[in-house]
C-alpha cells in the first residue's frame, strides 16, 4: 500500500506525493493517514529536509474521505468514531505545528499543499492545515468542502480552521451550504492562498525562503481574535443569533448535520484551538452515529454511486448511444435533446412540423444563451453542442440511430403511429424507448416490431435539472435494451432506477397518494395551512397543495378520471375528486392560471385561497401536527412498500435513492425504506394502525412490513446486501 | 405557618434610558444604595433589621456585576451584618425578589427583607450580558428561539390582536398615567432621585408621552417585520412551532411596547413579629406567589398559567380579584391576559404601565407590587394581583390582601 511516497530533493525539499492505486480520484483511507503521518515524522526528523510539499500524481489532489471506512468508523461505535477522528486531527495537527517550539514558536519546517485540480472534503482539509496552498490555474478544479450536502459536516479540522481563519459569516456559505470554488474564485474568497501557472515551482520557492514567523497559523499566534467576533463579541453574537434562526428555517429543523455543525463551530469559537478540534470531533462522532446521517450517506451518495455505475445492469456488452432520434419535440423532447446533445451524442430532433422541431432545439439554445451569461459555457461550446442536434421532421433522418426516444403525446394512437414510423426507418438493432408517465409499457410495446427492444424512460420534468431517470421493463423487454437505456442515463450524467411496468411505475405511484392524501384532509375541514406546514416540516420541498398547484388541477382531473375508468367500482379516490373537480369548475387550475389552492400575485404564491375555507369549512377539531405528517408519510411510504411487494420495484436501494431524486422524499431520512428502519418496522405498523383505524384501509399495514416487524427485522437488513449493521 | 407582610413599597422615578435621560449621569450602585436609605429611613431601621437584601437585576455585568446587591448594601447606610443576594428572573426580578423574601419570612428564615430591583437600561444595555438561548445553537435551535418582539407579534397573531387594538390599549396607558400624575397618585412610593448634595436629580417618570393619539401611534413602523421576515427571518422558525398559522402579524412598535428607563424599586417585606418590634404596620399580606415555565417560543404568554396556577393554589377565583397589575412589556400580552379571563379593562393597570412609564426590567415586578397596593389603598379594595411575562418563557405572580 503506497498511497503517498516521500521523495527529498537536491534542494533539501522534500515531496509527499499521492496516488492511491487503482482509483482516478485520491481518497483518505486509514492505512493512508498512518503512512502520511509516518512521512511527516520522517520529514520533521530528516536535518537534510527543510520542508516539504504535499501534492498529488493525479489530476486532482482529492475527493475526499473513503465514505466506506466512514461506514466502517460508524460501526465500532462511538469510541472508535471519536478515537479515529482525534487520530486525524493528531496527524493534520503535527502538520500545522511542523515541528515548531510550542513557546517560543521558531523552528518548524514549512509544508505546503500544492493542488493540481480538485480538492474536496478531507481533500481540503488536509491543505488547510498546511502552511501554504498553492493550486493550479485549472478553472475546472473544484475546491470545498460539501460534506453537508450528504448529511454530515466537515470533521477533519476543516470547520475549526476555517471558521478560524475567515471568522463564522465569511465561512457560512463554505461549511453550510457546501459551496464549491474554482481555484480563482477560492483564492479571493481565502480559501487558499495563490493560483499560478507552475504552482510546484512556487511552492518550492516559498519553502526555501520562508521565515519562521510565516508558518505560524493566527489562532496560534498571541493576541488571536476571531474574524467577525466570536459569539459574545457584541458583532459575532448578532452573527450567532442569526445563524441558528436562518439554520432552523432553512433546514426545518430536520437536518441533523447543519444543527451539530452550528455546535461545532459555536462551542469550539469559545476554547482554544486545540480544544475547539476535540469539540469538533465529539459533534461529528455524535453526527455520524446519528441515524438520519447515515442513511443520508448511504442514499445520496454511497447508493446514488452504485446506481449510477450500474448495480442493476445486466451483464450484456457496452451499449453506449452515438446516435439518437427523439420524436416529439415539445418540453420533454427537447430537453432529452439538450441533455444528449450536451453528453456529446448525435441527436436527431423529429417533429410533425419543422417550426416545431426548430422551436425544440432553440430550447437548448436558450439554456446553452443562460449558461454563457452565468461564464459556465463558452461560444465554441455552445456551437458544439448545436451542431449535434439536427432539427427535422424527415424520419429518414433516424437513420443509423442506435436508440430511439419517443416523446409525443400521451396518447396511445398518436404513440403506435410513431413507432411504426421509426421502425422502418431504424437499424434491426436499435432499441426504442418511450417517454411516458402514465401509460402501461407493455401495451405501447405492442405498436412495436421488436417488443423485446422496446423500453420505457421516464423523464421528469424540467428534463435538464432532473436528477432522476426512471427505466420501465415492458414484459417482453429483453436485457439489451435495459443495458441501453442505463448506458444512455449514465452518458447523460442522471441517476436511474429500474422498474417493472404497473400503474404510474415508481415515482408517481408515491406521489399521487401524497397529494391526494393533502386534498382529502381540505375537504375534512384540516387547516390546510398546517397541511402544507407538516409536509414541510417532516422535510418534503412542498406541500401537496402547492404541489398539486405546480403540476396544475387540470392534470389531477386527467389523471383521475382516466385511473377511475380504469379501476372501475375500486377506485378509491372519490373524496379528493370532489375538491379538484370543484377547483376546477372554479377555474382554478393551479400555479399557470395564477390561480389554485394557493393565491397567485404577479406569478408569485400570495398564501392560500381564502375560499377555501368558505366551501370547505375548517373543522373545530383540528389533528395534532403528528398525525398530519403520518398520514402523508404514510401515504408515500406505504406505496413504495407495495411497490416493492408486487415485484414493481426490485431494489430498496433504487427505491430510496429515486425517492429523494424523483420527487424530494424527505432527504434526511435517506429514503422511504429507510425511514421504516430509523423508526423500526413496529412502529410503523402501530402508526398504520392508529391510522387505519382513523382514516381507513388505505393505511392498512402491507405484509411485508408487518413480517419484519414481526421477525425483528429491517428493510436494510433483510434487502440491502450488507447495509443495515451500519444503520442501527 | 407565619404570614409575610408588605410593610412599605417606594421607587424611584423612572428616566429615559438613554444618553439624554436624566438619570443617565447616575450609577446603578448609588441608585440602589439611595432606594435602601431610603427605605432604611422612612420605616426607623437600624442595624441587623433585616436578614437579607434581595435585589432584582437582569443585566448583571459591568457596573451592575459582581453582586450589585451586597455593593449596595455596603454603599447605603445599611448595617454590613446585612448580606445582599443579586437574583434575575428576567422581566420579573423584582417580583420574584418580594417573592423570595415573601416565602423566606413564611418559612421562617428570618423576620424581615428588603426586596426589591434596579435596572439602568441606558448604561448598561440590555442583552449585554450575553444569552446562551440566543447563539447556542443547541438551545436556540431546541427552544425554537426568536427575540421578545417576534413572540408578541405571535401572541397577538395566535390570538387574534389588531394593530388598532394594541394601539388603542396604549393610547389608554399614556392616558391613564398622565391622569394619576396629574392626580399625585404616586405620592406615596415615590422618592427623588438627588445628588450627593442632596439636589433632586428626577422626581416624576419622564418617559411619559401624555396625549399620545391613535394618529401619533399609526405612524410608527412595526418593530419587528424586518428581523422576523427578511434577515434573518425569525418568523419562520417561529412558525415551525406554530405550524397552523401562515404567517405572522408584525403589530408592535416603539409605541404599543415598554419603554427603555432607568429605576429601582424596593419593598420591606416582614412578619407580624417585625411590624411589633419596629412599631410599623402592614399594609398588606402577600396571600400567595407563583411561578411557571412556558414555550419559549411564543415566550410572553406567562401570566396566564401562572395566573391559573396561583389561584388554584390559592383555593380563588379570578373573580376574588379587585385590581390588576399586568406588566405592559407589550401591548398584546395584556389583551392576552384579558381575554383569557375576561376581565374588564376598567381593573386591568388602572393608573397606566409600562407603555407609558417604561419598564426597568431587574426593577418592574417591584414596581408593580407597589403601584397595585398604593391604588387598593385608594379605591379600598381588598385583594390585588400582579403578574408579568418573563424571557425564556416564563410567568410569575403575586397576590396581595389588605390588612
Amino acid at each position: 500500500m503506497t498511497d503517498f511516497t516521500y521523495e527529498l530533493g537536491a534542494d533539501g525539499v522534500a515531496v509527499i506525493t499521492w496516488d492511491v492505486a487503482a482509483k482516478s480520484m485520491n481518497v483518505m483511507s486509514t492505512e493512508g493517514l498512518i503512512l502520511l503521518d509516518q512521512l511527516i515524522d520522517q520529514a520533521l526528523a530528516d536535518e537534510a529536509c527543510k520542508g516539504v510539499i504535499i501534492t498529488s500524481a493525479k489530476k486532482d489532489f482529492a475527493g475526499g474521505m473513503d465514505l466506506n471506512v466512514i461506514a466502517q468508523m460508524r460501526a465500532g461505535g462511538a469510541q472508535t468514531v471519536f478515537e479515529g477522528v482525534m487520530q486525524l486531527h493528531g496527524v493534520l495537527r503535527k502538520i500545522e505545528r511542523a515541528g515548531m517550539d510550542p513557546k517560543t514558536l521558531k523552528g518548524g519546517k514549512p509544508i505546503v499543499t500544492v493542488l493540481p485540480g480538485t480538492a474536496l472534503g478531507i481533500g481540503l482539509e488536509l491543505p488547510l492545515a498546511t502552511h501554504r496552498i498553492f493550486a493550479a490555474d485549472n478553472p475546472k478544479a473544484k475546491i470545498g468542502l460539501p460534506e453537508i450536502m450528504v448529511g454530515i459536516f466537515p470533521g477533519g479540522g476543516g470547520t475549526t480552521r476555517l471558521v478560524r481563519k475567515m471568522g463564522a459569516m465569511a465561512a457560512a456559505p463554505f461549511l453550510l451550504e457546501g459551496k464549491l470554488s474554482n481555484p480563482k474564485a477560492a483564492k479571493s474568497a481565502g480559501l487558499i492562498d495563490e493560483v499560478c501557472e507552475d504552482p510546484m515551482a512556487a511552492a518550492r520557492d516559498w519553502v526555501l525562503s520562508v521565515k519562521d514567523a510565516d508558518l505560524v497559523k493566527p489562532w496560534d499566534a498571541k493576541g488571536y481574535k476571531m474574524p467577525g467576533g466570536a459569539p459574545y463579541h457584541p458583532a459575532g453574537f448578532m452573527t450567532f443569533l442569526g445563524a441558528s434562526a436562518m439554520v432552523h428555517g432553512k433546514t426545518m429543523g430536520v437536518y441533523p448535520a447543519a444543527k451539530a455543525l452550528l455546535s461545532a463551530v459555536y462551542e469550539g469559537a469559545l476554547v482554544p484551538f486545540d480544544t475547539a478540534l476535540k469539540i469538533e470531533a465529539r459533534w461529528f462522532t455524535n453526527l455520524l452515529l446519528n441515524p438520519s446521517s447515515f442513511a443520508m450517506i448511504r442514499s445520496l451518495f454511497i447508493n446514488k454511486e452504485a446506481l449510477e455505475k450500474g448495480a442493476n445492469r445486466p451483464q450484456v456488452e457496452d451499449q453506449s448511444v452515438k446516435k439518437v432520434g427523439i420524436l416529439g419535440a415539445g418540453m420533454m423532447g427537447a430537453g432529452i435533446a439538450y441533455v444528449s446533445a450536451n453528453a456529446g451524442i448525435e441527436v436527431v430532433l423529429i417533429d410533425a412540423s419543422q417550426e416545431a422541431a426548430d422551436r425544440g432545439k432553440s430550447y437548448s439554445t436558450g439554456i446553452l444563451d443562460k449558461g454563457i451569461q452565468r461564464k459556465k459555457v463558452t461560444e465554441e461550446k455552445k456551437a458544439e453542442v448545436l451542431a449535434r442536434i439536427t432539427a427535422t421532421t424527415d424520419y429518414t433522418a433516424l437513420e443509423g440511430c442506435d436508440l430511439i426516444v419517443e416523446a409525443v403525446f400521451e396518447d396511445p394512437g398518436v404513440k403506435a403511429e410513431v413507432t411504426a414510423k421509426a421502425e422502418a426507418v431504424i437499424p434491426e438493432t436499435a432499441i426504442f424507448a418511450t417517454n411516458t408517465s402514465t401509460l402501461p409499457i407493455s401495451s405501447l410495446a405492442k405498436a412495436s416490431k421488436r417488443p423485446e427492444q422496446f423500453i420505457g424512460i421516464h423523464f421528469f420534468s424540467p428534463v435538464d435539472k432532473m436528477l432522476l431517470v426512471e427505466i420501465i421493463k415492458g414484459e417482453q423487454t429483453g436485457d439489451v435494451a435495459v443495458a441501453k437505456a442505463l448506458d444512455f442515463v449514465r452518458a447523460i450524467r442522471k441517476t436511474p432506477i429500474v422498474v417493472n411496468d404497473a400503474r404510474f411505475f415508481y415515482a408517481n405511484r408515491c406521489i399521487i397518494p401524497y397529494i391526494n392524501e393533502g386534498i382529502r384532509m381540505v375537504a375534512e375541514g384540516v387547516n390546510p395551512v398546517l397541511v402544507e406546514n407538516a409536509a414541510k416540516l417532516v422535510g418534503m420541498p412542498l406541500g401537496p397543495l402547492q404541489l398539486v398547484d405546480e403540476t396544475s388541477i387540470d392534470l389531477g382531473v386527467k389523471i383521475a378520471k382516466a385511473t377511475r375508468a380504469a379501476m372501475g367500482d375500486a377506485y378509491p379516490d372519490g373524496a379528493v375528486d370532489e375538491v379538484i373537480f370543484w377547483m376546477a369548475d372554479q377555474g382554478r387550475l393551479g400555479k399557470k392560471a395564477d390561480a389554485g389552492f394557493y393565491t397567485y400575485a404577479g406569478g408569485k404564491r400570495a398564501g392560500l385561497w381564502d375560499g377555501l375555507a368558505d366551501h370547505y369549512p375548517q373543522a373545530e377539531a383540528q389533528p395534532e401536527l403528528h398525525e398530519v405528517q403520518h398520514r402523508l408519510l404514510m401515504a408515500q411510504v406505504l406505496e413504495a412498500v407495495r411497490a416493492f411487494e408486487q415485484g414493481v420495484l426490485t431494489d430498496i436501494r433504487e427505491g430510496d435513492v429515486g425517492a429523494i431524486l424523483g420527487w424530494g422524499f424527505a432527504p434526511w431520512s435517506g429514503g422511504p425504506f429507510a425511514w421504516l428502519d430509523i423508526i423500526g418496522a413496529p412502529r410503523a405498523v402501530e402508526i398504520c394502525e392508529a391510522l387505519e383505524a382513523t382514516h381507513g384501509p388505505r393505511f392498512n399495514a402491507p405484509a411485508l412490513l408487518r413480517d419484519i416487524a414481526d421477525k425483528g427485522d429491517s428493510f436494510y437488513a433483510r434487502f440491502g446486501g450488507g447495509q443495515a449493521a451500519a444503520a442501527a | 405557618m407565619t404570614e409575610a407582610y408588605i410593610y412599605d413599597a417606594c421607587r424611584t422615578p423612572r428616566g429615559k434610558g438613554r444618553r439624554d435621560g436624566s438619570l443617565h449621569e447616575v450609577t446603578s450602585l448609588a441608585l440602589s444604595a439611595r432606594l435602601l436609605n431610603a427605605v432604611k429611613e422612612r420605616n426607623g431601621l437600624s442595624g441587623h433589621a433585616v436578614e437579607d437584601v434581595i435585589w432584582g437585576n437582569v443585566t448583571q455585568v459591568g457596573e451592575q456585576g459582581g453582586c450589585l446587591a451586597r455593593s449596595a448594601v455596603l454603599m447605603s447606610d445599611l448595617d454590613e451584618a446585612i448580606p445582599g443576594l443579586s437574583i434575575n428572573r428576567f422581566c420579573a426580578s423584582g417580583m420574584e425578589a418580594v417573592n423570595l423574601a415573601a416565602n423566606q419570612v413564611k418559612g421562617g428564615a428570618g423576620q424581615a427583607y428588603i426586596a426589591g430591583g434596579v435596572e439602568m437600561m441606558g448604561r448598561v444595555a440590555m442583552g449585554s450580558d450575553g444569552a446562551a438561548i440566543a447563539v447556542d445553537p443547541a438551545l436556540a435551535l431546541k427552544s425554537y428561539f426568536v427575540p421578545q418582539g417576534i413572540s408578541a407579534d405571535l401572541i397577538a397573531t395566535e390570538y387574534g390582536f389588531t394593530r388598532a387594538q394594541a394601539d388603542a390599549l396604549a393610547v389608554e396607558s399614556q392616558r391613564r398615567a398622565a391622569e394619576a400624575w396629574a392626580e399625585n397618585r404616586f405620592a406615596k412610593s415615590i422618592v427623588p432621585v438627588t445628588d450627593q448634595s442632596g439636589l433632586t436629580i428626577l422626581d416624576r417618570d419622564e418617559y411619559m408621552r401624555p396625549g399620545t393619539t391613535m394618529e401619533d401611534l399609526g405612524k410608527l413602523k412595526a418593530s419587528f417585520k424586518d428581523m422576523g421576515e427578511v434577515m434573518p427571518g425569525f418568523d419562520k422558525v417561529a412558525l415551525l412551532k406554530y405550524p397552523h398559522l401562515e404567517k405572522i402579524e408584525h403589530i408592535h412598535h416603539a409605541g404599543n411596547s415598554s419603554g427603555i428607563v432607568d429605576g429601582a424599586a424596593a419593598v420591606l417585606v416582614g412578619s407580624k413579629e417585625f411590624g411589633i418590634a419596629h412599631g410599623l404596620k402592614p399594609r398588606a399580606r402577600i396571600r400567595a406567589t407563583a411561578k411557571i415555565g412556558t414555550d419559549p417560543t411564543i415566550m410572553l404568554t406567562g401570566p396566564v398559567p401562572v395566573t391559573e396556577k396561583i389561584l388554584r393554589d390559592s383555593g380563588m377565583n379570578i373573580s376574588d380579584i379587585d385590581l390588576f397589575e399586568v406588566n405592559e412589556a407589550f401591548a398584546a400580552v395584556v389583551l392576552r391576559f384579558m381575554q383569557a379571563f375576561d376581565v374588564s379593562p376598567d381593573k386591568v393597570n388602572v393608573n397606566g404601565g409600562a407603555m407609558a412609564m417604561g419598564h426597568p426590567l431587574g426593577a418592574t415586578g417591584a414596581i408593580i407590587i407597589g403601584t397595585l397596593l398604593d391604588e387598593m389603598e385608594r379605591r379600598d379594595l381588598s385583594t390585588g394581583l400582579a403578574t408579568l411575562c418573563i424571557a425564556s418563557g416564563m410567568g410569575a405572580a403575586t397576590i396581595i390582601e389588605r390588612v
